[in-house]
């Protein structure tokens, strides 16, 4: 027994070792200083504008606790593309999953039988109720996938578009009156019962909820999964190679239904927290680009679950921040996005940040080896 | 038993064929419906009834089914069979969708032109997938290539220049495919030189393409206060434009639709009869057996990738700069995503690709023809939304129906090392 925790410490300390934290941050560095030029370009000052965008990301106790609450979703919905990273999936369907698992969630919110429930009943059924859409969603593309060979990045960008469309018709309909608020003057749904509402440990601008901490536990169980389960061994060896899983005895078109289901999953569930967390009610268009910054998360974190939650936190606390940028120097917050791109792009290309700053490869990192790109055609 | 593939899709038209002749066929209206090939006043049509097209579908369906279980006799009869009714599912949408609305007609000349009209982009940033991920670099940078060039290209269009002159569109067209290429050429920075993950390198190229486009609108365009310019106009061609009927309406069009043909036959005549297209394709399969001929792999590599580029370059000038004249946050809205579809949907050859990102374009285009005739059912009318699914819920059906598994060039994705 003393082995296998030895094994899993040495495997924790794999995950975080001073190398794999070092270039990340100066790759952000980098990313900044080439940012610096383009708002040098238009004629301001980059190091007001930092300033100032720092300040928005962790400037006061209420900034700090938005950054985390606008990262929350990202979490959930990066594990989502991590995970199915992981089986050699490419999940473009996060935006659509979350939003199916969200409209789930804001439906049975309304139900008139809530109202009694105990919170912790009624939270439990709200985010099992995103994460059912959310999988039903997820498993369309992977059971297309596993039984006709469809590529799962052509039907999850189609599920997307569809979801959107439909969501925004069960939202906005007024004959038949589907989903849609009555009392409201804008299209969105009826807001959920207060049972339903996650617990808000700050009222920022998102505010900070139990989500936070909901999304935390739910990476450390994607990690365990993936790598302390049978069923994670084989959703990493049909990843890295699907032919020997299939020799292997392994049942390739299971485990890739399966990834794909819980990678919908896990978005899913990000999409009914932010329901019950921070607006309490639905309306379309909420999430736009959510599901497409997780994959540049879930890239940025080289769907290392662990590595998920600050790189979402970076994410989602520049978004947050970016906004006192804009109020204090005028510059549009669209210089996040770039410096965002930025840091993907210099965390990717480690060669750029390792001869800058002349540090030599580890030889041992198993990540940095993986090509997620050979997924591309599929086992 | 089990069913084989052909067997399962064969059973499944069975069924909507029943359905269509013994529910659909004698409850739908008995007005005579018709086809119209030319715009008022006097167009020729074609009128049917309804009701008897419908059967006479459903009755093909049905035979289609059959035919499936004689697979062992004639696979390629049960092929056909299910292709053709594949087909039929079109014009059988039209018929049900005519049957149920007000409308006596529609053209379809005009439905089939307004495909081909919106399929250009789609088709456009598919050959510039092609081009990459044929010599072996994956790209999901198309969408961030076309909206990059559409960005900068009507930004040079609107601001160092007059934006109502012909001549200066023309050349900001041009400054619009240099971008793509550019573009293209930093992704193979990225992707040959530093050897970063492919996927995350195109991702890249979304990011930064949104966030720069965005970035120069708030910070340069929308201070200028010019925000709009006159796109390219009609041209006829010459003699074509002259046939009866579809002379007027097919080949009085705008420049970059034109282009658009002359790209897509490029393309397959470059890619598959000539010897660099030969090089390209095996850098794509076997880039060590390549090296070993002689090829230079990175070379050949940057060289198709900035020719997708330079392709989707003239995919985001059809956005600012045809499809209207002016230039919005994210106005690509994911058709290089739906550009990358049909490229896989096409199994990465041209004419298929093409035939992908038609299929979309015509079902976008039906879409909204079928949302204006208004059709309802019973009391209930269609909701638009579902028309405007209608193009990605055909392409899913399509994909796991009749395409199934695509197979991409054999090294796609991986990087390439030199050999010492």
């Amino acid at each position: 027994m003393t082995g296998g925790r030895e094994r899993w410490a040495a495997e924790l300390r794999h995950s975080i070792q001073i190398q794999s934290i070092l270039v990340p941050l100066l790759a952000i560095v980098c990313a900044f200083a080439v940012g610096a030029v383009a708002i040098v370009a238009i004629g301001d000052n980059p190091i007001e504008a930092y300033w100032a965008l720092l300040r928005g990301m962790f400037g006061s106790g209420d900034r700090i606790a938005a950054s985390l609450g606008r990262s929350t979703p990202f979490i959930g919905a990066s594990l989502a593309v991590a995970f199915a990273f992981r089986a050699g999936l490419f999940n473009i369907g996060a935006e659509g999953q979350l939003l199916v698992g969200a409209t789930a969630a804001a439906w049975v919110g309304t139900w008139a039988s809530v109202r009694d429930l105990p919170g912790i009943v009624a939270i439990v059924l709200l985010l099992a109720a995103g994460a059912t859409a959310g999988f039903a969603y997820g498993a369309v593309p992977g059971l297309l996938k596993a039984k006709t060979g469809a590529h799962e990045v052509i039907v999850t960008i189609m599920l997307n578009a569809i979801a959107l469309l439909y969501v925004r018709w069960l939202v906005n309909s007024q004959d038949p009156i589907l989903l849609r608020d009555t009392a409201s003057s804008v299209p969105r749904t009826a807001p959920i019962e207060d049972a339903a509402r996650l617990p808000t440990f700050v009222d920022s601008q998102p505010p900070l909820h139990l989500g936070f901490l909901v999304m935390v536990a739910l990476a450390t169980l994607v990690w365990f999964i993936l790598q302390r389960t049978s069923f994670g061994f084989e959703v990493r060896t049909v990843g890295t190679n699907p032919e020997a899983a299939r020799y292997a005895g392994m049942d390739v078109g299971r485990t890739i239904f399966l990834a794909m289901a819980i990678s919908g999953l896990l978005a899913g569930v990000a999409g009914a927290g932010e329901i019950s967390g921070t607006s309490g009610f639905l309306s379309p268009g909420v999430f736009i680009n959510i599901g497409f910054d997780s994959i540049a998360i879930a890239l940025l974190a080289r769907a290392n679950p662990f590595a998920i939650v600050p790189a979402s936190i970076l994410w989602g606390a520049m978004l947050s921040g970016a906004g006192l940028m804009q109020q204090e120097v005028g510059l549009s917050i669209d210089v996040v996005r770039i410096v965002q791109a930025l840091v993907l792009l210099f965390v990717a290309a480690d060669v750029i940040v390792r001869t800058i700053f002349r540090i030599r490869k580890a030889a041992d990192d198993p990540l940095a080896t993986s090509t997620l790109a050979s997924g591309w055609g599929g086992p | 038993m089990r069913l084989g593939r052909l067997q399962t899709i064969g059973v499944v038209f069975g069924l909507v064929g029943v359905f269509l002749v013994a529910y659909v066929a004698p409850n739908v209206t008995s007005e005579s419906k018709g086809f119209t090939f030319d715009t008022p006043p006097d167009p020729p049509t074609f009128s049917f009834t309804p009701g008897v097209v419908i059967a006479v579908i459903g009755v093909l369906y049905v035979l289609t089914a059959v035919a499936s279980f004689f697979e062992s006799r004639s696979r390629r009869t049960a092929q056909l069979a299910l292709l053709g009714s594949g087909l039929l599912f079109l014009p059988l949408i039209i018929v049900v969708a005519l049957a149920l609305s007000e409308s006596s007609g529609t053209n379809v000349v005009q439905l089939v032109v307004e495909s081909l009209r919106l399929g250009t982009p789609v088709a456009l940033g598919a050959m510039a997938g092609l081009w990459c991920e044929r010599s072996g670099v994956v790209n999901i940078g198309i969408e961030g290539m076309m909206l990059g060039s559409a960005g900068v290209g009507f930004m040079i269009y609107s601001l160092l220049g007059d934006a109502s002159s012909v001549p200066w569109l023309w050349a900001s067209i041009g400054v619009a495919v240099v971008t793509g290429g550019l573009i293209a050429a930093l992704h193979a920075l990225m992707s040959v030189t530093f050897r970063v993950d492919q996927i995350i390198s195109g991702v890249v190229v979304n990011l930064l393409a949104l966030g720069v486009t965005g970035f120069l609108r708030s910070e340069v365009v929308v201070p200028s206060g010019i925000t709009s310019g006159t796109p390219t106009s009609d041209i006829a061609i010459p003699l074509l434009s002259s046939i009866p009927v579809i002379g007027p309406q097919l080949f009085d069009a705008r420049p970059i639709f034109f282009l658009m043909f002359v790209v897509v036959t490029a393309s397959w005549w470059v890619l598959w009869h000539t010897r660099f297209g030969l090089r390209v394709r095996s850098v794509g399969e076997n880039p060590h057996a390549a090296e070993t001929l002689g090829i230079d792999v990175i070379r050949t590599r940057y060289v198709a990738v900035i020719i997708g580029g330079l392709i989707a370059g003239l995919g985001g000038a059809w956005f600012s700069m045809e499809s209207q004249g002016g230039f919005q946050d994210n106005m690509t809205n994911g058709a290089g995503f739906i550009a990358l579809a049909a490229l896989i949907f096409g199994k990465w050859r041209p004419w298929t690709a093409f035939g992908g990102a038609m299929l979309f374009g015509f079902t976008r285009a039906l879409g909204s023809r079928l949302q204006i005739l208004g059709v309802e059912v019973g009391d209930f009318e269609i909701p638009s939304e579902f028309w405007q699914s209608l193009p990605f819920v055909v392409t899913i059906v399509v994909v796991a129906g009749l395409i199934g598994r695509a197979v991409p060039p054999a090294s796609i994705g991986q990087p390439f090392e030199r050999s010492r």
